[in-house]
């Protein structure tokens, strides 16, 4: 059990990083970004291929961020300049992409033009270098995973937090809040959103490559349903920390992605569930958060007005022995 | 300074409702000029204030601003010349964004946007002494998000954020309209304190004739697309609200008044 627990906040962690680009999109951006579906696969295509084919793992992870951007900047000029809508867009680069992942992957292969998966069983990736590292210096396996995570997710929080305070990040956040304005402040949105949706697929495919070192496979499938988990655990983390800074929500939203995997531990271990219901709890995890703050302030809301009503009830009554 | 000559523009464009917003006008600001225009419903006011940002595109003629031909120049190029404030007192400003983070944004307005960071110790003290002027207190509310303010106090940040980093020019849509007399007054005299201390050239629309009159060292009525009557500097002191009345009743024959003219005396 504890094994299952540490695996799930190492996962947390790692998809942390692609919960922070979803929350770029999704929150900052105001743009619903379904490209993460395919860039996310992206990210660990590009990341397996380039190991198996013997480049680094540091490069191969540098590279997969890159072809993620340019799948987001992909998305963003389709939505700019070709004018279709966003979500069309982001569906549209993503079912693209899967394509264009089964030729990442194929390359690999000399007679044959896409390849599902690739394995990397056998393979350096960042983790068994990095695991083969710290323990020579003596750190145990058990938390070296963890420690690595938690601070590669940690600089990447603190990198977009420092982003969003600069001048461009300003101009992008004002971009998904009011397009009037920082067009009249020389803001140019088109080229904004196109650069916020090339970092946040930059971060998705990140993750994607982390993932998949992690998991020491990449597959073509390891995508579906990527975007409801980013909302899901963009959604779990606003409703518990709240909205109240960009550094909060970015801390927030890495949390919420460790607690989804939490709860997904837990699920499983439920009896009858099988890991092919985790789409179906996904679902129901998104469905959730999305009601029952709403519901819960609703609730409070009544209580509140019951209690109010009450009050000037009896203020009524005492009124009216005064006046007899 | 601008140059506004044969400018045309119309809607809905061969179809059986086309309308001429704008017909063949033209228009000179000397640097300093500030012109107040008034006009009924679709005089075409806003349609011309549209067409100066660059919000809409003219079908003719050619707009100048700071000598500086920006016809083919998109909103948001055009916009390191201008300052603008909308009527609606929510378009101005970003709501997510603290005071001090929209006072950066539009501090970058006339220049490139660089990778770092938008705050600084020096910009924040720059930050603070322009709010003092406002007198609404936004000096100790830096880190206060926007959308919390209410509308009167975040028009009143939208006209600092607009001439902030002194436009060639200002334009101002109805920018008071939105708000209570009270907050109108207010935002009016703060205009006046503003256009004045930096000497700012200045494009108006008012539904308000007093306004028109009291703000402003030019003035032009506008109908139908075209300018009809317009006030020099000597001749818009004398003026007041019943000459201007009659002035559009010369104009426009008797029957204007029954015209829906919208105008608040």
């Amino acid at each position: 059990m504890v094994g299952a627990l540490i695996g799930a906040v190492e996962q947390g962690l790692i998809y942390g990083i692609m919960a922070l680009g979803v929350y770029l999109t999704f929150r900052v951006l105001d743009f619903p970004d379904l490209t993460v579906d395919g860039s996310f696969v992206t990210g660990a295509a590009t990341a397996a291929a380039m190991i198996v084919m013997g480049y680094s793992p540091v490069l191969a992870t540098l590279v997969a961020i890159v072809v993620g951007f340019v799948a987001g900047v992909g998305t963003g000029l389709l939505h700019t300049k070709g004018g279709i809508n966003p979500l069309l867009s982001g569906i549209l680069m993503m079912i693209a992409l899967y394509s264009i992942n089964l030729r990442i992957m194929g390359w690999t292969v000399e007679n044959a033009v896409g390849r599902p998966n690739i394995p990397l069983l056998q393979s350096e990736t960042l983790f068994s270098q990095y695991t083969a590292w710290a323990t020579s210096l003596g750190i145990p396996v058990e938390i070296s995973i963890i420690l690595f995570a938690a601070v590669g997710v940690t600089v990447v929080k603190l990198a977009l937090d420092a982003f969003l305070k600069t001048e461009v990040g300003l101009a992008l956040r004002a971009t998904g809040d009011n397009k009037r304005m920082i067009r009249s402040f020389s803001g140019n949105t088109s080229t904004l959103t196109i650069l916020g949706l090339g970092l946040s697929n930059g971060l998705v495919a990140l993750s994607g490559a982390l993932i998949a070192q992690y998991g020491k496979f990449a597959d073509v499938g390891m995508g579906i349903g990527m975007i409801v988990i980013g909302l899901a655990s963009v959604i779990i983390g606003e409703a518990l920390f709240g909205t109240k800074s960009i550094v909060r929500v970015t801390l927030a939203v890495v949390i919420g992605a460790v607690i989804y995997r939490l709860v997904l531990a837990f699920a499983l271990r439920i009896e009858f569930l099988d890991t092919g219901d985790m789409k179906l709890l996904t679902a129901a995890i998104v469905v959730l958060a999305l009601i029952v703050p709403g519901k819960l302030g609703e609730t409070k809301k009544r209580l509140a007005r019951k209690r109010l009503q009450s009050k000037s009830v009896t203020k009524g009554g005492t009124e009216l022995v005064n006046h007899s | 300074m601008l140059t506004i000559r044969n400018l045309h523009k119309r809607f809905n464009e061969s179809s059986h409702d086309e309308k001429i917003a704008l017909h063949d006008l033209s228009l000179h600001l000397n640097d300093g000029d500030f012109v107040t225009i008034i006009g009924s419903n679709g005089a075409g006011k806003s349609t011309l204030l549209n067409c100066v940002s660059g919000t809409l595109q003219g079908d003719g003629g050619t707009i100048e601003i700071a000598r500086n031909q920006v016809d083919s120049l998109a909103e948001h190029a055009r916009a390191k010349w201008i300052g603008r404030v909308f009527q609606d007192p929510m378009a101005g400003t970003s709501p997510s964004l603290t005071i001090e983070e929209n006072l950066a944004v539009a501090h970058a307005r006339n220049r490139k946007r660089s990778w770092r960071f938008a705050t600084s110790k020096t910009k924040r003290d720059h930050f603070r002494a322009a709010l003092e002027v406002l007198h609404l207190n936004l000096e100790n509310r830096l880190t206060t998000k926007v959308g919390t303010l209410s509308g009167g106090e975040r028009q009143a940040l939208s006209l600092l954020m607009a001439t902030f980093t002194n436009p060639s020019l200002l334009l101002l849509d109805e920018h008071t309209a939105a708000l209570d007399p009270a907050r109108a007054e207010l935002i009016t005299q703060l205009t006046k304190q503003l256009v004045n201390d930096q000497q700012l050239t200045t494009l108006m629309v008012t539904h308000n004739m007093q306004q028109a009159i009291d703000l402003g060292n030019r003035l032009i009525m506008m109908d139908q697309g075209k300018i009809i009557y317009e006030a020099d500097a000597e001749t818009k002191k004398q003026l007041n609200v019943q000459h201007l009345l009659e002035e559009f009743k010369k104009i426009k024959g008797s029957h204007a008044l029954s015209d829906r003219m919208l105008l608040e005396v």
